[in-house]
């Protein structure tokens, strides 16, 4: 077969030659198309968007996880700041000699002081209204932070041996992991990622019954062709293929042209995330297999459309003889 | 050809039919088709000829009774088997029910297309085909350009090009000049010839005269008649080596 013909019967109908075979000509294309590529991109591009979400929000997740799953934090909550600083190196002195420790370090003054600044104002000389200093350190005790790093996940058999070992040394040490701290984000970050699971879902439900719509509304209007297919011998799964492959291609077509658009769109707010350089957002990056995922968003809405489409005119099939 | 042992190619039982609740439209129709014989059914318009050619061409179930094609219960045999009884018939539809998209060649090549033939093998058959119903010149027009005369020559090529097993015809000289009917009627004949069953379905009672050795069952009020008896009812088995009956 000579390819220049094929193409220029391609360029002036449309796909159709690409619908392949005698069975596609049984029904009009046109009729088929309508809006439906359309449709099928604006819910590709959207659930491409959807998807991405909820991936770099798993990303974040492990990564911060992964960061927090081995380290734990020991306060010292002792007023009286000499005996705060003994238990504190006591403590310290302990935890070095345990086993399952990778590493023990007391976070400075400095870095504890900057961590309450935004709460109780500069250390030293900040003050309230009365021109005290609340935040001066000699006046509100602030616990000594000691970060410990263990060897694996911190379990609660290892927490409790920790706990142990620093009640004679420093009893007033408060010993917590770093994952119970951030708890509260990792339930807000599973929380949007069920949501980006539930827009998925909702967005190939809300596609699949565009699908069956268009199905049906291609059933109706050509009702006179199938029913003459039908009775010169054609299978239900002959007529059923023309609906699908013509679907099918429709949703190839809308699949293609919405995960660009998704692309495009999860690629700019990647860009704006990434100029934030914040560390956790950082972490949210899309891994290859992420992207590969998202490139498979209109291969399984081709399917998916093209099943629907099979089921739907099958079943209208079956109410003929 | 797969029959039962009698040799019928269909059988008709005490068969009803009626459309929802209102009355029978075809009551105690009984009937048996031989292979090979050329059968009329004729009747006054509404006297269920068309509601009888359903039933043949397995468009519709009976509300009673029993039919057997090809030695097939066509009423309880599984619907996915069918598609394979109806490519063993050849319609014309009163109608002619041509697909209205399609030119009248892929029209005429739409039962090969359905059973499978690939696109190189088509091209002689419907092209000698349209020819032979003087529609040579008019293999690209779609039906909406042909006249009803040549529609109906494309429904009847369509119907004969697969060389059905029975070919069933409704009124399919209706909408023809006198010369093409005969015409239509010789490419009946020619196909009875080489073995295929033909019922035709008309209320012309000229074109019973044509085929002298026609059988001819009469409907009237949906029920088989034969008032006169110069038509032959039931249609008698046809000798053997002898075609129709005399």
């Amino acid at each position: 077969m000579s390819w220049i013909p094929f193409i220029s019967s391609g360029l002036a109908s449309g796909w159709r030659p690409i619908a392949g075979g005698a069975e596609a000509r049984l029904v009009p294309q046109a009729r088929l198309s309508g809006p439906m590529p359309w449709v099928i991109a604006i819910m590709v591009a959207l659930t491409v968007i959807a998807a991405a979400t909820g991936l770099s929000l798993r990303n974040t997740a492990q990564a911060a996880a992964a960061e927090l799953s081995g380290g734990v934090t020991v306060q010292i909550v002792e007023p009286e700041a000499g005996a705060r600083a003994r238990q504190a190196q006591a403590s310290i002195a302990q935890l070095r000699a345990m086993p399952g420790v990778v590493s023990v370090r007391q976070v400075p003054q400095d870095e504890v002081d900057a961590l309450i600044e935004p709460w109780l104002g500069p250390g030293g000389d900040g003050g309230d209204e009365d021109g005290g200093s609340d935040a001066d350190t000699d006046v509100i005790p602030v616990p000594a932070l000691i970060v410990v790093r263990l060897t694996g996940a911190v379990t609660p058999a290892k927490l409790a041996s920790l706990r142990a070992a620093l009640r004679t040394v420093a009893p007033a040490a408060r010993v917590d992991t770093q994952s119970s701290w951030l708890r509260p984000v990792f339930d807000a970050i599973q929380s949007l990622q069920w949501l980006a699971l539930a827009l998925v879902g909702l967005l190939a439900f809300a596609m699949a019954s565009a699908v069956l719509l268009a199905a049906r509304s291609a059933l109706g209007a050509n009702r006179d062709t199938i029913e003459i297919v039908h009775l010169l011998g054609g299978t239900d799964g002959q007529i059923a293929r023309i609906f699908q492959r013509s679907i099918g291609i429709d949703a190839a077509g809308g699949g293609v042209l919405g995960l660009a658009l998704g692309m495009v769109a999860v690629l700019f707010l990647g860009r704006r995330f990434a100029s934030l350089g914040a560390g956790l957002v950082d972490s949210g990056a899309l891994r290859w297999s992420d992207w590969l995922l998202l490139g498979l968003v209109p291969v399984i809405a081709t399917v998916l459309a093209m099943l629907t489409a099979r089921l739907s005119v099958i079943r209208a099939l079956r109410r003929l003889l | 050809m797969s029959k039962s042992s009698d040799g019928e190619i269909v059988q008709f039982d005490n068969v009803g039919l009626r459309y929802g609740a209102e009355r029978e439209v075809l009551s105690d129709i009984s009937f048996t088709l031989y292979p090979g014989s050329f059968y009329f059914i004729t009747g006054a318009s509404g006297a269920g000829k068309t509601s009888l050619l359903r039933l043949l061409y397995l468009a519709q179930r009976p509300s009673r009774g029993m039919i057997r094609m090809f030695g097939d219960d066509a009423i309880t045999l599984p619907r996915e088997r069918l598609p394979n009884l109806r490519r063993r018939l050849g319609v014309v539809f009163q109608d002619f029910r041509l697909v209205p998209h399609l030119s009248a060649f892929d029209n005429v090549a739409l039962p090969l297309r359905i059973a499978g033939a690939a696109d190189k093998d088509l091209d002689k058959p419907v092209r000698d085909m349209l020819d032979w119903v003087g529609l040579a010149g008019r293999m690209d027009a779609a039906p909406a350009a042909l006249s009803g005369g040549e529609q109906q020559r494309v429904a009847i090529a369509r119907a004969v090009i697969g060389r059905p097993e029975i070919l069933v015809a409704d009124e399919p000289t209706g909408n023809v000049d006198p010369d093409m009917a005969i015409k239509l009627l010789r490419l009946f004949e020619a196909l009875n010839r080489l073995g295929t069953t033909v019922l035709v379905a008309t209320h012309d009672m000229h074109l019973l005269q044509k085929v002298p050795d026609s059988m001819i069952m009469r409907l009237d009020k949906g029920r088989m008649m034969d008032p006169t008896g110069a038509l032959r009812y039931p249609p008698r088995r046809p000798a053997p080596g002898r075609r129709g009956a005399k």
